[in-house]
């Protein structure tokens, strides 16, 4: 059973490989479905949502999960990329070919969004806790505000004409180039720096981490990746405007990241599937109307389950790994008493 | 080589008096203060405060409660700015330094309330205690490549040797959180000895000991000193500890200095007596 | 005069925030936690009075007592049936049920009154005042009068009563509070009720303010009181009834005199500003991590 590869490496190693594993089966498996026409047109546009949606979860979790702050603000990140992904395409359509552009202006979106995520990260390093989220949160609205003010984002109708180009396909390769760098950052000196300073800034301080940079550079790199997302979803609708960006979407988003785990990459990327999926599920079961409803007591259930310590007991005593290991358990536990 | 070394300081005999006597300067000290102090608000909590530690001392800093101990390691590490005076460490003004370049200056610390990195393995405390001892940049960090596997190997092996000096190699892949009080004591001189340090400040670092335990720890401090060649100051409650092993011993009450001197000298000054016990009725 | 008036209606809309950020404070200071459902309380109590005095034809002072007996067993029953057992739970699973509470109460208001917004009745009419070229708008003056006396009581109730002098010891230390024989589920209960009362009152009068009340009315000015509760020192009453004010006169102008689009902006560009010169708010305590 063991395999000699594998045993040599690292935990956290295996639990990335087995991560992307995932996506790729999930990949393989879509892909078929469409190539054999099972896949019906309402799944199919699902798709894209959903690359999109793991890539702002999984950015956002470097921020909660492994920098210990709450950011309010994602979707401001979003939105600096998809308009200036979407402006970068619209002037470069005639000029550069697809398989130019479309790189370049996911670049392009994400840095500048990056450049945002500085601005925001700069004064923001002064701030802790719920002062820091607030102020994320007054920097994603002022975003907003101004998108809808200024001529060249199109006000308050959009941006319109940006080229269709978003796949499945782009989507795919993007999950997975942000799932790698993101989860090969963590597992390095600089994630371990960064770690440390959730787990306790002060004594990072006094073993010589500059908690700043390391603030900043987790900021930039969490916007670098939401205008990344951005920049997909603004070539997926064509459309971009600045109403998709309030609060309310990075508030989705902080809601993905805490149900698959603070901390948790793989439980990102399978949340944010199971979030965007959810709300279509219920469409069209004759249950419309409740179709909000049910997300909201699906939700609520969900952290009543997941973190409340009566209802983790439950959960504990009646899980198929405890039953399975039970007797293993009992003489763990023992040894730990005494 | 990944591992960036200190320049071998000189190898000072022992023993040496932990509080060098002004004007006495054949050997540099690691650590100079002079004239250090800080108010809170109105309150002075230290103030002149000018002492030097040698090289390679063990030197100990007490005090009865409140005497201002611990705000003294705060403003050694620039976890406070003083409000008088200066620090110098091997020779560099701390001025306006925050506490991680004053750590690369070579002082490090415990902590009082124990702060380790408790959500992380024992291992990867040491390795971030080894964070600017290792040098990769963020491409490497990111792509796990350019160098990332040699320099992960470099820290792993000296996080190791590190751990296996305290005997503590075998716990490597637990929770830090997860330890023992004293193992969680010792993993946090680990992490900081880590950091290359020319001098280790201990808080309290038999706090919470029993007797076996602390003698464990003296012998522990001793090797620490002889071994990495760095001076070690700690504050301590536990005189037997102080007596035990502090070659110069510094005693501070409301925040000032009242004596400074061998254990012998200090056992016998009539002002430490009075500070720890108060003044004799009728004197 | 202009400016006057523009002062004065915006000293009316930020008594209406204070009285939102008082709950948000109040209950951040005690649970410890950010009670994002908060806002949506107000959209109930407003709905709640639209039913009592529209539907049901009944006098104003009742529809709003009766609206504020709504909300305080909407509040009481939230705290109870989701909050209560996070009580140990880490902050951010706490954060997102409430958002999940926000969106329930959202939604069970569409489902029942559906998406569109819904006239409030008019239940005060008093003539505007006027001094010379000044004018006072009636509701204005009803509003300001009715939640200053309430900032009043409350601030009495904290610093007087047995239940206040409790509610300062939870906010101060759950454990110690525990200790002196202070019931810990009781006291954040009745911080709840207070807070989800003020949070109806704040509702009906956002409506008479606005005209019209829509499942969503309530997360726009939740947000802002929350803002504001931030602004003031979260944790602070005092600060909360101050940023509050702050807030709305200052929003009141921006829109008077900058454009009301980026009124908003200029609410939360503010915000930053006070953050970064003052990191806990106008009043709030700051808090040394000691070493």
């Amino acid at each position: 059973m063991k395999n000699k590869f594998l045993g040599d490496m690292k935990k956290t190693t295996k639990n990335n490989i087995f991560t992307l594993a995932i996506c790729f089966i999930a990949f393989c498996v879509v892909t078929t479905m469409i190539m054999t026409g099972s896949a019906s047109r309402h799944m199919k546009s699902l798709l894209v949502p959903i690359c999109i949606n793991i890539i702002l979860t999984v950015s956002l979790n470097l921020v909660i999960g492994f920098l210990g702050e709450l950011s309010l603000g994602h979707a401001g990140f979003m939105s600096v990329g998809a308009y200036t992904g979407c402006l970068f395409s619209i002037y470069f359509e005639e000029i550069l070919p697809i398989i130019v552009r479309l790189p370049l202006a996911i670049l392009f979106g994400g840095l500048c969004a990056a450049v945002f995520g500085i601005i925001v990260g700069v004064p923001v390093l002064r701030l802790k806790g719920d002062y820091l989220a607030i102020v994320t949160l007054a920097f994603g609205e002022i975003l907003r505000s101004v998108m809808i003010n200024l001529e060249f984002t199109g006000g308050a109708s959009g941006l319109k004409g940006t080229p269709q180009d978003s796949s499945f396909n782009l989507g795919f390769i993007c999950v997975v180039i942000t799932l790698i760098l993101i989860m090969n950052l963590v597992d390095s000196k600089h994630g371990r720096a960064i770690m440390a300073l959730r787990d306790n800034s002060i004594a990072a301080s006094a073993v010589g981490i500059n908690t700043n940079k390391y603030k900043l550079m987790v900021f930039t790199i969490s916007a670098f990746f939401a205008g990344v997302a951005g920049v997909i979803y603004g070539h997926n609708y064509s459309i971009v405007t600045a109403g998709t960006f309030d609060y309310n979407k990075s508030i989705e988003i902080l809601v993905m990241v805490v149900l698959g785990g603070i901390g948790n990459i793989r439980g990102s990327v399978i949340s944010a599937t199971f979030i965007t999926i959810l709300p279509e599920m219920l469409r069209g079961y004759a249950l419309d109307d409740y179709r909000m409803l049910i997300y909201a007591v699906v939700l609520i259930v969900m952290m009543l389950l997941g973190t409340s310590e009566k209802f983790m007991f439950l959960r504990y005593k009646f899980s198929p790994k405890r039953l399975w290991s039970k007797t293993k358990n009992e003489v763990k536990l023992r040894k730990e008493n005494i | 080589m990944a591992l960036r070394h200190k320049a071998s300081r000189k190898m000072v005999s022992l023993p040496t008096r932990a509080i060098i006597p002004e004007g006495d300067v054949d050997k540099r000290p690691i650590l100079e203060t002079h004239h250090l102090g800080i108010d809170f608000g109105g309150l002075t909590a230290v103030d002149d405060l000018t002492l030097a530690v040698g090289p390679t001392e063990i030197c100990g800093l007490i005090g009865p409660n409140g005497a201002g101990k611990t705000t003294v390691f705060n403003l050694l590490t620039s976890v406070y700015q003083p409000t008088r005076g200066t620090i110098l460490i091997d020779g560099y003004d701390t001025k306006g330094k925050t506490s991680a370049q004053v750590n690369k200056l070579g002082i490090a610390r415990t902590f009082q309330n124990i702060r380790l990195f408790s959500n992380m393995s024992v291992i990867d405390n040491v390795k971030i205690g080894l964070h600017n001892n290792v040098r990769t940049n963020i491409l490497s960090s990111f792509t796990h490549s350019f160098g990332y596997s040699n320099v992960e190997k470099v820290a792993e092996q000296r996080a190791r040797e590190l751990l296996s000096f305290f005997g503590m190699d075998n716990l490597r892949n637990t929770q830090a959180g997860a330890l023992p009080y004293g193992a969680q004591r010792r993993l946090e001189i680990v992490r900081a000895l880590a950091t290359n340090p020319g001098i280790l400040l201990l808080d309290e670092p038999a706090a919470g000991m029993n007797p076996s335990e602390t003698v464990e720890l003296m012998e522990n401090i001793r090797r620490i000193r002889d071994t990495f060649q760095i001076a070690v100051m700690l504050i301590e409650h536990d005189m037997n500890l102080v007596m035990g092993i502090c070659e110069g011993i510094c005693v501070l009450n409301y925040g000032k200095i009242i004596a400074k001197g061998t254990p012998d000298e200090i056992k016998a000054n009539p002002k430490v007596i009075e500070a720890y016990l108060g003044k004799k009725a009728g004197n | 005069m202009n400016f006057l008036s523009n002062l004065i209606s915006g000293l009316s809309l930020g008594s209406i925030y204070a009285l939102i950020a008082l709950g948000y404070t109040m209950v951040y200071g005690i649970a410890k936690m950010l009670n994002f459902a908060h806002g949506d309380i107000i959209m109930v109590g407003a709905f709640a009075t639209i039913v009592f005095i529209n539907n049901l034809g009944l006098p104003m002072i009742v529809g709003v007592l009766l609206s504020v007996v709504v909300c305080v067993v909407v509040g009481v029953l939230v705290e109870r049936i989701a909050y209560k057992p996070l009580r140990s739970s880490p902050p951010l699973s706490v954060l997102i049920t409430a958002i999940g509470v926000s969106y329930f109460l959202q939604s069970l208001a569409q489902v029942i009154f559906g998406t569109n917004q819904k006239n409030f009745p008019k239940f005060i009419e008093i003539t505007p005042v006027h001094i010379n070229e000044l004018t006072i708008k009636g509701e204005s003056i009803v509003t300001m009068t009715v939640t200053f006396s309430l900032m009043v009581a409350l601030s009495l109730f904290i610093s007087k009563t047995k239940i206040g002098k409790a509610m300062r010891a939870v906010s101060e230390d759950k454990q110690a509070a525990e200790l002196m024989g202070i019931s810990v589920n009781k006291t954040i209960t009745i911080t709840f009720a207070i807070g989800s009362a003020l949070a109806s009152v704040a509702g009906s009068f956002y409506g008479l303010t606005y005209g019209f009340i829509g499942p969503y009315s309530g997360s726009m000015p939740g947000i802002k009181a929350f803002v504001a509760a931030v602004f003031g020192g979260i944790g602070s009453i005092p600060g909360a009834m101050l940023g509050g004010i702050l807030l709305g006169i200052i929003e009141n102008l921006a829109k008077a005199y900058v454009s009301t689009e980026l009124s908003d902006a200029i609410v939360f560009g503010v915000l930053i500003v006070v953050l970064l010169v003052k990191p806990t708010g106008l009043l709030g305590k700051k808090t040394n991590e000691k070493v």
